[in-house]
């Protein structure tokens, strides 16, 4: 059992920069919690809070109940694995994975039992007697792994541990620490900033901006219901696309910008209803974006027309830029179908998946 | 082509030039040494003895008081080479890695002591050792050089190259901070540690304007005040006194030729590891 709660964690530094104003998390066990966001939100700060190597401006830390906000790292049943990997270099591999039981008085035969598992877990074990200056990166990243494994501790902690890897190597760890999780069986928090890796690994996904929590989510409920214009934009790649304007009314509601027009459809008509005359952000995903003359035109708005800028076959999809006055847009398209550039083209939104935000606040309206 | 040769000749002359100047006047004491004294001013100078003589060491070793003098400097200097490698990279470390209060004014104290020159401590703290009755002794002469200032600022500049992932894992290993620095950083400073050593022993074995000073009788000399021992105002021994420095300058000789990579590393600040 290890759940861990951040109550009204706060960070201020020196009195004066805030890192964190008020986090409200809960990973419960077994879970594998992403921290996710751009650089400076705050998410490596927390990660450190929860590790003991940052102290705590307010709130509460619990692990299991228990309020650990001043026991020191050692104390707290943690394993953390680096982002340099951070191996103690005069060390050999299988001391490096034994020092913290050494330290914690282990007897030999359980210290080599445990190690020689853990060096079997990760494919290290012709490794044992070398030092890390003489492996990769990646051999070093899982020695890393295997000093966190050999403890045993109630929580794992990794800190951006893939983006010293090459991306070839980064896709085949990340699959790795997948597995490991589902074979240990244990509480996992895990920082990155790449929301690919947060997709893929997290089974709760914590987003954070500036110190603050965005949203805490399973990854396709991020992808599908983003609480915000931040999440939807920071969640899928290509971004999410949006588009500034106003609802309107006239003889029924029109969302009206500088290019794109389209009357709201019947089915959303209700929802929409109570932003009209606010000013609105407009989001929709590359793949919500369809050829009018193609598509079934039941689920579509009324087509826009656009000129195509660039086209970049892939292969399986085609990506579609394009400009309007202020900003560039993405669309996704998979039917197979050859675009030229400077081609004009008519396109609808999918109906369902229009998301309309508050211009100013940026929270999620409809 | 024809140039970079030229080039090379020249630095290659240079090299030797400047080899000469540093190792002739060692070759020449050697050479001095191994005469017999009333040969050593005879004209034309001879760079080599006319006749061979191991005399000079014998009589060095035999009638002079060389093996209590010998075991004065042994024993001042292992002391002070093994305080200052633990005080100072203990020092460094505190400086380097550990947050209390003080700590910028504290060290900038300790750099502002580097600016006094060292003559002029000399009568403060001969005066200081005199309250505590320590004149004429090895307290005396060890305990001003159990740590040095330098060797504090090497060891800190060396320790905070030093990742800090690499204490923050120990943190979490359950390491305390001592151990931190016994098991961690000791370990991969090699490098600063045997640079530290190297000056320290120098530094010490050397020594000659602190040790003249403290001591008062010809048992508690070291090897250089003994030897200087040698030169009165009338006369002095040549063949005597150079082969009792070139028996000094063995050991400094062997510790350099042994430990050279690290010296060279040393000075070069040692700052490259993965």
């Amino acid at each position: 059992m290890a759940r861990v709660e951040l109550k009204h964690i706060k960070k201020v530094y020196d009195n004066k920069v805030t890192a964190i104003a008020d986090a409200n998390v809960v990973v419960e066990d077994k879970e594998f919690a992403v921290l996710v966001g751009p650089s400076g939100c705050g998410k490596s700060t927390m990660l450190r809070m929860i590790a003991g190597l940052e102290e705590i401006s307010g709130g509460d830390m619990l692990i299991d109940g228990q309020r650990v906000n001043e026991l020191s790292p050692k104390d707290r049943d943690i394993a953390m694995v680096f982002q340099n990997y951070a191996l103690y270099p005069h060390m050999t591999v299988f001391d490096n994975m034994a020092f913290g039981l050494k330290l914690r008085k282990f007897p030999k035969e359980e210290i080599k039992k445990r190690v020689e598992e853990a060096a079997e877990i990760l494919g290290l074990k012709e490794f044992l007697h070398r030092r890390p200056k003489a492996m990769s990166g990646g051999q070093r990243q899982r020695v890393a792994i295997g000093r966190a494994i050999v403890r045993q501790p109630k929580v794992f902690l990794f800190d951006e541990p893939l983006s010293n890897l090459d991306a070839k190597l980064r896709v085949q760890m990340r699959m790795e620490i997948k597995q490991l999780h589902r074979k240990l069986n244990v509480t996992m928090i895990y920082v990155t900033h790449d929301q690919i890796e947060a997709m893929t690994m997290g089974t709760k996904i914590v987003v954070l901006k500036d110190g603050d929590v965005q949203q805490v989510d399973k990854p396709m409920t991020l992808y599908n219901d983003p609480a915000n214009q931040f999440v939807g934009s920071f969640i899928g790649s290509p971004s999410m696309n949006f588009l500034s304007g106003r609802i309107e009314k006239t003889d029924r509601l029109y969302f009206r910008s500088r290019d794109v027009n389209f009357s709201v459809p019947e089915n959303i008509q209700s929802k929409v209803a109570p932003l009209v005359d606010k000013t609105i952000t407009l989001g929709f995903r590359p793949e919500s974006i369809y050829d009018h003359d193609y598509e079934d035109k039941a689920q579509l708005t009324e087509k826009v027309t656009i000129t195509i800028d660039v086209t970049e076959p892939i292969g399986a999809e085609t990506f579609i830029y394009y400009q309007t006055n202020d900003q560039e847009f993405c669309m996704r398209s998979s039917s197979g179908l050859i675009y030229e550039n400077g081609q004009a083209l008519n396109i609808g939104f999918d109906v369902a998946r229009l998301y309309f935000f508050d211009s100013e606040s940026g929270q999620r309206l409809v | 082509m024809k140039q970079i040769k030229i080039q090379k000749i020249l630095f290659w002359l240079l090299l030797l030039v400047m080899t000469f100047i540093y190792i002739g006047p060692f070759l020449f004491s050697l050479s001095i040494s191994l005469n017999a004294e009333q040969d050593v001013f005879s004209w034309p100078i001879r760079l080599l003895p006319e006749k061979w003589t191991m005399n000079n060491y014998k009589e060095v070793w035999e009638g002079l008081p060389f093996g209590t003098w010998l075991k004065n400097s042994a024993l001042i200097t292992a002391v002070q080479t093994i305080c200052n490698v633990f005080f100072a990279s203990l020092a460094g470390f505190a400086f380097a890695r550990l947050d209390f209060p003080g700590k910028n004014i504290i060290f900038s104290i300790f750099m502002a002591s580097l600016m006094i020159p060292g003559i002029i401590l000399l009568v403060p703290k001969f005066i200081l050792l005199n309250e505590f009755s320590l004149i004429n002794t090895y307290g005396g002469l060890i305990l001003p050089g159990l740590v040095s200032v330098v060797n504090i600022f090497l060891m800190k500049q060396f320790f905070e190259t030093v990742p800090k992932d690499l204490e923050e894992a120990a943190l979490i290993d359950g390491c305390s901070y001592f151990r931190i620095y016994w098991q961690i950083f000791l370990p991969v400073s090699k490098p600063a540690l045997a640079a530290v050593a190297i000056y320290t022993f120098q530094g010490a074995w050397n020594e000659f304007m602190w040790p003249v000073i403290v001591t008062t009788t010809s048992d508690m000399f070291t090897l250089p005040v003994g030897m200087s021992f040698l030169k009165n105002e009338f006369s002095v021994n040549w063949p005597l006194l150079m082969s009792g420095t070139i028996l000094i300058s063995l050991p400094t000789l062997v510790i350099f030729l042994v430990f050279q990579r690290y010296f060279v590393e040393g000075v070069a600040s040692s700052g490259l590891k993965e």
